[in-house]
């Protein structure tokens, strides 16, 4: 087999932070006419892969950074952006049958989508998204796959064609870990500043064509993909009401206080 | 605005308003205020292909314009003039290598600065000759396969930061500026060192540097072009380059333009916002128009560079001289519409009129651009 070194970054498209709206009918995020975005994390994730890549190149191997989403024909916009940003190649995982995955349907349809490639060594996630917050699909991916994980990595301080040395904070230390490879990392902001685009790489997002894999290509079961094959369905989703009551109290400062400490102490508070 | 842009064009000034943004913004007015270089936002410019812009295809590069360059220029001059510069100090600085250089020397130099793995800088003023360049007294004698170079380069942009670096010195005394070549100086050559640091008015962020040679020793294969063309190479050079700073001023007063426009909108006196007093819209006003008109010009002698003309001395020249008058006025007028809060460092303002000014003076003082634009409308005629 041809030594490529090669890389996949699992990105998903999320909406634009400020604008988020639940549809109170079916309890799902509203998708459309909203900004999306590639989800924030997710942008450590392509830049660390790249950065890989680059210094894989500079001693002398060959290496090859893929981007991989599953979602709505529309999130091709989103492995574009991963291509201006130096990602060389980007798969859409698109299908009617995977709408409404829980953690465990989307990484059960990314492994499968993985097992398609060939030579892979690394797969680097965000380490959660921005609109589901579980930071399972990471973990739940390498366990199918049956290759080791380390979350949160905040620095890569060495990789080779075998083993990764990943660093990361833990609450109160820093943890090295050294694992085999192929295995996958989640990453957060700590990790790097992602670039801006490149010229070079926005004309490749222009005109490269993205293969789209459905349902058949990868193989799988109606049943363990989309809202069939998810272990958690979601009841309900709500913005918290939250009720404010504000309460001006005056007169002097004496009686102010006085009036103060009362209602504190009729709250229980003091 | 720009609806004559191609998508490919519109990608450079997106890319460019980006790094402004979010890269030079937010740390212009410490890297001013410190007079520190700014290596992290040139890096990026580098990897973000801006560099590739002035390069042939065949050397690493996108084999776009003029246009191009000062599009970028422009846009990057929006954020500040200090990193404007340096970027396209790069470009003045290997320019000699893309119109004089050598099959082997493109090969050679242009890869790694297409990438922005290096940058370039410009080495032609001395502490004796400014306007004069011709005047230059650095030397390059021959040596066997060599050329022994001594003398001091004043104020050369990127100086100690470049890693290479064109340089113009005398090989035949009593020529005078047909005795000038031109050499690539590699960083790290024997004999070749930096000099005091300037501390300056303006684009205090750009490194200004002495360069001192005492017997350099430079192979012979680093001469541009052959021995006495180093003058034609500085003023190809010119013609190729001024245009883009021109785009720094379009930059730099767009920049101002827009601070004040915001802030004429949000201040009140006398009960009312200052853009509602005429003498305010009237500045406002002359200073978009001018701005307009700096930009026309400017694309316009691009555009012209681009098609291939050769005789482009005189519009290069009215585009960096008219474009570089049109900055200084719009950013004074700009602290001006802002009155004492402008006159602050809590505004951009102050800094954008103190960078202003160098515009007018180097690749050529604003005097030395009408001279050239006489003698080609006295040689040439008016078209
Ligand atoms: C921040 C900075 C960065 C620079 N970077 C570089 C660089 O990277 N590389 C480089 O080689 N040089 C660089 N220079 C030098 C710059 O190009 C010169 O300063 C410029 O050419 C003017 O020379 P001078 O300062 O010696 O002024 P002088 O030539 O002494 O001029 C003084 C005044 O006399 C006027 N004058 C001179 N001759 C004439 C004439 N014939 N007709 C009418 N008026 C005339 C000038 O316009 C000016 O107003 C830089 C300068 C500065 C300040």
């Amino acid at each position: 087999m041809e030594n490529i070194f090669r890389i996949i970054v699992c990105i998903k498209q999320v909406p634009g932070t400020t604008e988020i709206k639940i549809n109170p009918e079916t309890n799902t995020l509203v998708r459309e006419g909203i900004e999306t975005v590639i989800n924030p994390f997710d942008t450590y994730a392509i830049e660390e892969g790249v950065r890989i890549k680059e210094r894989m190149q500079q001693s002398g191997s060959e290496a090859e950074v893929t981007a991989i989403t599953m979602g709505p024909a529309q999130s091709e916009s989103i492995l574009r952006e991963a291509i201006s940003l130096g990602a060389d190649k980007a798969i859409l995982l698109s299908d009617r049958a995977f709408a409404g995955a829980d953690t465990w349907a989307t990484a059960l349809t990314l492994k499968n989508a993985v097992k398609k490639l060939e030579g892979w060594r690394l797969i680097i996630l965000g380490k959660q998204t921005l609109d589901g917050d579980t930071g399972q699909v990471g973990p739940e991916l390498a366990h199918m796959l049956n290759i080791p994980f380390i979350g949160y990595a905040s620095s890569i301080e060495h990789i080779s064609g075998q083993k990764i040395t990943v660093k990361r904070l833990a609450e109160d230390r820093y943890e090295t870990f050294e694992v085999r490879l192929p295995a996958a990392i989640s990453v957060g902001k700590d990790i790097n500043v992602p670039r801006v685009p490149s010229l070079r790489g926005k004309l490749k997002a222009k005109n490269e064509t993205i293969p789209v894999l459905n349902i058949a290509d990868l193989s799988m079961d109606e049943k363990d993909a989309g809202l069939s094959g998810s272990y958690t369905q979601v009841i309900k989703i709500f913005t918290p009401k939250h009720v404010y009551e504000v309460k001006m109290i005056e007169g002097s400062p004496d009686e102010q206080a006085e009036e103060l400490f009362t209602k504190l102490k009729q709250l229980n508070i003091v | 605005m720009h609806y004559f842009l191609s998508e490919e064009q519109q990608m450079i000034v997106d890319i460019c308003r980006q790094i402004v943004e979010e890269r030079i913004v937010p740390v212009r007015a410490e890297l001013d205020e410190k007079g520190i270089f700014p290596k992290d936002i040139i890096d990026e410019i580098g990897k973000s292909d801006l560099f590739r812009l002035f390069i042939p295809e065949a050397y690493g590069g996108m084999g776009t314009g003029i246009f191009e360059v000062c599009l970028a220029t422009e846009e990057l001059s929006r954020g500040c003039l200090s990193v404007a510069t340096s970027y396209a100090a790069s470009g003045l600085g290997f320019i000699p290598i893309i119109v004089m250089g050598s099959e082997e020397q493109k090969q050679k130099y242009l890869p790694d600065l297409a990438e922005g793995k290096k940058i370039a800088a410009f080495g032609l003023t001395e502490p004796e000759a400014g306007s004069d360049a011709g005047s230059i007294r650095t030397r390059a004698v021959k040596d066997g396969d060599f050329y022994i170079l001594n003398g001091t380069k004043q104020w050369i942009t990127n100086g100690g930061e470049a890693d290479i670096y064109t340089i113009f010195a005398v090989s035949n005394p009593g020529r005078g500026a047909r005795g000038v070549s031109a050499f690539i100086v590699e960083k790290g050559t024997e004999g070749f060192e930096f000099g005091k640091k300037e501390n300056k008015l303006g684009i205090r962020a750009s490194a200004t540097r002495e360069l001192i040679f005492t017997d350099c020793k430079i192979p012979a294969g680093n001469m541009l072009g052959s021995e006495g063309m180093g003058f034609i190479t500085a003023m190809r050079t010119f013609d190729q380059s001024r245009p883009a700073v021109g785009a720094q001023g379009v930059g730099v007063a767009q920049a101002a333009l827009e601070v004040a426009l915001d802030y004429s909108k949000t201040r009140k006196q006398f009960g009312v916002p200052i853009s509602s007093f005429q003498a305010i819209q009237h500045m406002l006003a002359d200073m978009a128009t001018q701005v307009e008109a700096a930009r026309a010009l400017v694309w316009h002698a691009a555009k012209v560079i681009d098609s291939g003309e050769k005789n482009v001395a005189k519009l290069s020249a009215m585009s960096k001289m008219f474009a570089s008058d049109v900055a200084m006025k719009v950013t004074i007028d700009a602290i001006q519409v802002l009155g004492g809060y402008g006159y602050m460092k809590e505004y951009p303002v102050e800094k954008m009129m103190r960078d202003a000014k160098i515009l007018q003076i180097y690749e050529g003082t604003n005097q030395i651009q009408r001279n050239v634009i006489a003698l080609e409308l006295i040689k040439r005629g008016v078209l």
